[in-house]
């Protein structure tokens, strides 16, 4: 599950060792924007230590490496990868980055004795070029378990201005969210930049799970109850998944191949969402 | 590594440590202050040879201020140190 994904700056040692305790579905220990370019190195060392000594427990360790269109990046891969993050964040991806750092991958898991795959790539879509071009870049790796929309970027690209209520990405996150839909990875939405208001994230969050993402970026720690809140199924939906269930199991005892709940014909695609809503329930906890 | 010039790394914040490395002459020399001096300086100073060692540095004078670093931390600043005072 990645209901939350957490960033944190790569180079700030008290926020990279109390990182794991926040809460967050996955931690992203960022090398790129929240690091100065003259302290790359210092949080480059910084981040593979605390990979190889802190116990993040259940938390996805994930590393935002700096672009490979610099040789910063593949000083970070060089690094990182040695020490096995769960995934590599891609900045500004391309399907030719995410072709490049796969093989990249390769070679290092084949020389570390890891097995060979098990770094995952997580892109991030933050130009007009790679929303347009993200089925590819997704499909240009088997490693791509996830996509994460970075607007305050593609905004930037576009050259529209960012607002709290986010019309102007409606596009992209449908876009994000209809291929990874299609190719059967997570959708993670892009931060609410406003760190302090809390009802603007709650409303952001509900408008992102309406549209189908699945879970959300956090750019401070006390954003992260809320995300995770918003995109674990709620009770409402746990209850109408079990009863589903329950009907469907009855109807198999009775021989049934079509059954009815609550006056409703009980088709394959209630069927699908209901055993997704218990399956989430239970890889949150919930059950 | 052969220390051939100053160079510093971390910063003074909690949870960090502030090291500052020169060349020197008489082998490795460690001057260390830290607010948990009477508890773990000798634990400190231990990680800080470990590292020197570790990368064959043979003559640096280590001026080091801990804000309260656990190991990783201060591993990973002196790596970056040496390497920034190396050829």
């Amino acid at each position: 599950m990645r209901r939350s994904m957490l960033f944190i700056p790569g180079n700030n040692p008290s926020m990279v060792q109390n990182s794991p305790i926040l809460g967050a579905d996955s931690i992203i220990l960022d090398l790129e924007d929240a690091v100065s370019i003259d302290e790359k190195d210092a949080a480059r060392h910084l981040v593979r230590n605390a990979l190889l000594s802190l116990d993040f427990g259940d938390a996805e360790k994930v590393v935002r490496i700096n672009s490979i269109a610099t040789e910063l990046g593949y000083d970070d891969i060089d690094c990182i990868a040695r020490v096995k993050p769960d995934a590599i964040l891609v900045p500004k991806a391309s399907e030719d980055a995410i072709e490049e750092i796969d093989e990249l991958l390769s070679t290092i898991e084949r020389e570390e004795g890891f097995k060979l795959g098990s770094i995952k790539i997580i892109p991030l879509i933050e130009t007009a070029f790679g929303l347009e071009d993200v089925f590819n870049i997704v499909k240009s790796s088997k490693r791509v378990k996830a996509v994460l929309l970075g607007a305050e970027d593609l905004t930037a690209d576009m050259e529209i201005k960012r607002t709290k209520e986010g019309e102007e990405i409606f596009y992209a996150r449908s876009r994000i969210v209809s291929v990874c839909k299609a190719l059967k990875v997570d959708a993670i939405d892009t931060p609410f930049t406003d760190v302090n208001d809390f009802d603007g994230l709650l409303k952001d969050c509900e408008k992102a799970k309406l549209i189908g993402m699945t879970g959300k970026a956090a750019i401070n720690p006390r954003q992260v109850d809320i995300i995770n809140e918003v995109f674990s199924p709620s009770l409402d939906d746990l209850k109408w998944a079990t009863r589903v269930i329950e009907a469907y199991e009855e109807a198999q005892r009775e021989g049934k191949g079509v059954f009815s709940l609550d006056g409703k014909m009980v088709d394959a695609p209630i069927l699908a969402r209901a055993k997704n809503v218990i399956e989430k329930a239970k890889a949150v906890g919930l059950i | 590594m052969k220390i051939v010039r100053p160079a510093k790394a971390g910063t003074m914040e909690s949870n960090d440590i502030y090291i500052m490395i020169y060349p020197n002459e008489n082998g490795n020399e460690i001057q260390l202050d830290s607010i948990v001096l009477k508890q773990f300086g000798k634990a400190i100073e231990r990680v800080i040879m470990d590292t020197l060692n570790e990368l064959e540095v043979d003559n640096a004078l280590v001026v080091a201020k801990d804000r309260g670093a656990l190991d990783y931390t201060i591993r990973a600043r002196m790596e970056t140190a040496i390497k920034r005072a190396s050829e």
